[in-house]
């Protein structure tokens, strides 16, 4: 009965969208506030009515009620309960839920919260943004639909793949697409400002909060889909330049570039076309990587809920609204005045540079994805595209981009002054060179390329903290001085800098690692002993463990270094009779911020005894690797609670209105 | 001399490669087959390179290439015999070759064109930043007054 109830609130939802896009768009047209209202109610309720049918598929889950075809395909009643939670979301039709869950629920957060937006801007927003609605709940009810009942009821269902019953990653879904769907609402505010015609500052102040609070959930997203894979697929890798991340990092790098380029536009009203081209392409890589995760035309590590004739449908919704948005954009865009003027020299120029490397990588990471298609269509011969590619690309762009961004915000507005700038940052570029020199030469064994990234990391976060050292006139003003300028300085500036210094942790982890890591593998007896790094694991023990919906062998290992105990890791191989899966439970030692991962791999017969293959690493400064990218999704929600954000917009409208 | 080798060696290892028993035993020759194994793709794997795959083929493939360094052969030429038996599919970082230019070619294009607009769109508009000289005069005037 409550499976029926979803369904209907789910088709309930699908015409609410429908009336939310028509009651706004006539109710524009009309300039009638009350058709306008009525468009804004209708957001509220069809959000009301997805999270019915969200609440009502979560509840068949927890029940594991396999009448419905989507539990018994995705779910097992020996499942612990958080995985049965997680399973609504595990597959196709779940995440496509999920999905206009979030996109509903972003239209009903500019009818509730943009009270402050010109009526005109916002009509037209919750149009788009109903349109977008009717779109993807159009696709989920006819397409994709979750509450399809099954006539003959299984007794058992088929249970999530074993890899992705993890807690990192029973959370990061909706994560991701908070951040993904976030990003629709900078699309209709870019769509809605195309049809007005006008694009200026109060437009660029409204659209930063949102694609900062998209892009740091996100960040948080891909950090933690990026963890998972570090201690779940069990060889320590954290980035693979897979197909599915890299549909979740083209938003990413998109939302920063627009991040950058509405500060501009805000603060100078320069680069508005520009600013607008972005914040309909984020949205439309959003899409693209919704099409390209779930139609199967790529293989990936991650590849789930693939099925190519829904594929072919998406691609059709993606070519439907990116294409009418863009036709739009050519459209209207030499309407839009131009911005203020700017000096080659100046803070404008360096935020176009970052915009400039950010969308070449961009660009780069899409063709490094799609090329294997293309290739393969017009010549026939099917080539990869992997890692190695992306890496002597992307790292250049990157390392241009952080040689380049300490002096951005030290930079003023129009035109700057060079000589300033340089003798400002001259400490932090003399510790950047003598750090990278210094591992360089004293390190061993010998990286050339990690010790370079290493000192641009410091260059970086020197860098940063130069910046506030110079807002705050340390250790040029009496102490009380500085600590009331400390305490005076904006949320926004020390959102920016942490999301720097973010960034500047994160790149000093990612060379550490992958420059300096240790590993050591040997087939080891009970009692047998393997040497990494400083450290001397014995297995002493391997139990066999009975668990929920697995069994499982448990090595019981302690890690000695120079003979004293540090720490018992005790990996696991699971085998998972459901799915017939075999997965590796990694262990993992946190020592200060680096981390001993230990695996344990398959039992052998040795020549007297059986043997079980053991691998450990000693990853160096691991840990930063995944604080970095939280640092800066700090500084993102620390800059999104910035007061004058929000007031600025009321005052600003409050003229216009 | 040895122990740096071993070092080295210990560094290089990586993944499912690491397994003792397809080891080679001079490490200089490991070291050299690990670097081709992350360039090479396990081909029924879900795009994972050969180091890192426990895949039966991986294996396959690992003692292959281990092999073919054992008989002296260069990278490349362990390379071009992969490319021959399995097809330029089996490399993970593809060949600067003609059919894949449009690969190589567009990022970089697409930077270069970004410059040029930039410094195009800088040199049009920058002459609206200078003053003329009736305006510089003005300023001057202005300026004094407000200095009396």
């Amino acid at each position: 009965m409550i499976v029926e109830f979803g369904s209907f609130a789910l088709v309930l939802a699908f015409c609410l969208s429908l009336a939310q896009a028509c009651l706004s768009g006539i109710g524009r047209w009309r300039r009638s506030s009350i058709l306008a209202g009525a468009g804004e109610g209708a957001a509220l309720a069809a959000f009301l009515a997805v999270a019915l049918a969200f609440a009502a598929l979560m509840h068949a889950f927890i029940t594991s009620d396999f009448s419905v075809a989507n539990v018994a395909a995705n779910s097992h009643t020996e499942k612990p309960l958080l995985y049965k939670i997680a399973g609504t979301w595990g597959s196709h039709e779940g995440s496509m839920l999920l999905w206009c869950l979030a996109l509903t629920g972003f239209g009903s957060a500019i009818a509730g919260f943009g009270r402050n937006l010109p009526k005109g801007l916002k009509s037209l927003g919750v149009m788009t943004q109903g349109v977008l609605g009717t779109v993807f709940l159009g696709y989920t009810v006819l397409a994709s639909n979750p509450f399809v009942r099954l006539a003959r009821i299984p007794v058992e269902g088929h249970s999530l793949n074993p890899l992705l019953q993890d807690p990192a990653l029973a959370v990061h879904p909706p994560f991701l697409y908070a951040g993904y769907v976030g990003l629709s609402v900078v699309f209709s505010l870019a769509v809605a400002a195309l049809i007005e015609g006008r694009v200026d500052a109060a437009w660029a102040r409204w659209v930063r909060p949102w694609t900062l609070a998209a892009w740091s959930l996100l960040t948080i997203g891909i950090m933690m889909g990026s963890f998972w894979a570090y201690y779940e697929l069990g060889w320590g890798g954290w980035w693979f330049w897979d197909p599915v991340e890299n549909a979740s990092f083209m938003p990413w790098l998109i939302a920063t570039a627009l991040l950058h380029s509405a500060v501009v536009t805000e603060k100078r009203g320069a680069l508005p076309g520009w600013t607008v081209f972005l914040a309909i392409s984020a949205f439309t890589f959003s899409m693209l990587g919704a099409f390209l995760v779930r139609s199967g035309v790529l293989t990936s590590v991650h590849a789930f809920a693939v099925d190519p004739t829904r594929g072919a449908l998406l691609l059709g919704i993606l070519a439907l609204t990116a294409g009418s948005a863009f036709s739009l954009f050519a459209w209207r865009a030499p309407v839009l005045a131009p911005g203020g003027v700017f000096a080659p020299i100046s803070r404008e120029s360096a935020l176009v540079m970052n915009n400039i490397l950010l969308a070449t990588a961009t660009v780069m990471v899409l063709l490094g994805t799609l090329f294997p298609l293309i290739r393969e269509a017009v010549s026939g011969t099917p080539i990869s595209v992997g890692a190695p590619y992306f890496n002597l690309i992307f790292l250049p762009l990157m390392a241009v981009m952080i040689v380049l961004l300490p002096a951005g915000p030290l930079l003023s507005w129009k035109r700057a002054d060079a000589k300033g700038v340089y003798q400002r940052l001259i400490f932090a570029a003399l510790s950047g060179v003598g750090i990278a020199l210094l591992v360089y030469a004293l390190v061993s064994p010998r990286k050339a390329l990690a010790s370079a990234g290493l000192g641009l990391a410091v260059w970086l976060i020197f860098g940063a903290l130069t910046e506030v050292a110079e807002r705050t006139r340390f250790l040029r003003v009496s102490t009380g001085e500085f600590w009331r300028r400390v305490t005076g300085l904006p949320r926004g500036a020390w959102g920016m800098t942490l999301a720097h210094l973010g960034l500047g942790i994160f790149i000093l982890g990612a060379c550490f690692e992958t420059g300096w890591r240790v590993e050591a593998a040997e087939t080891l007896p009970i009692g047998g002993q393997l040497k990494v790094g400083a450290y001397e694991l014995t297995l002493d023990r391997v139990a066999a463990v009975d668990g929920p919906n697995f069994d499982a062998e448990r090595g019981l290992i302690t890690a000695r270094k120079a003979g004293i105990d540090i720490c018992r890791p005790s990996p696991e191989r699971r085998f998972y009779p459901a799915g017939g899966q075999t997965t590796s439970e990694v262990a993992i030692c946190t020592l200060g911020l680096n981390h001993l991962y230990v695996v344990l791999g398959e039992r052998r017969m040795g020549p007297t005894a059986p043997v079980w293959l053991v691998r450990a690493y000693w990853n160096p400064l691991a840990i930063l690797i995944f604080l970095g990218p939280l640092t800066m999704a700090l500084g993102g929600f620390l800059s999104l609670s910035d007061r004058r954000l929000r007031l600025a917009v009321g005052q600003r409208t409050a003229k216009t209105s | 001399m040895k122990r740096v080798l071993v070092i080295l060696a210990a560094v290089f290892s990586l993944a499912a490669a690491a397994d003792p028993s397809e080891r080679l035993s001079d490490p200089v020759l490991e070291a050299r087959a690990r670097a081709v194994f992350s360039e090479v793709r396990c081909l029924v794997c879900q795009n994972e390179s050969i180091d890192d795959s426990t895949a039966d083929l991986a294996a396959d493939l690992r003692k292959l290439v281990r092999e073919e360094i054992k008989a002296g052969r260069t990278d490349a030429q362990v390379k071009a015999y992969l490319v021959s038996r399995y097809g330029e599919f089996v490399l993970l970082q593809p060949t600067l070759s003609l059919a894949n230019a449009a690969l190589w070619g567009v990022p970089l294009g697409v930077i270069v064109l970004g410059f040029a607009l930039f410094l195009l769109t800088l040199r049009k508009r920058g002459g609206e930043m200078d003053l003329t000289a009736a305006e510089a005069e003005r300023l001057a005037q202005l300026s004094q007054d407000q200095a009396q």
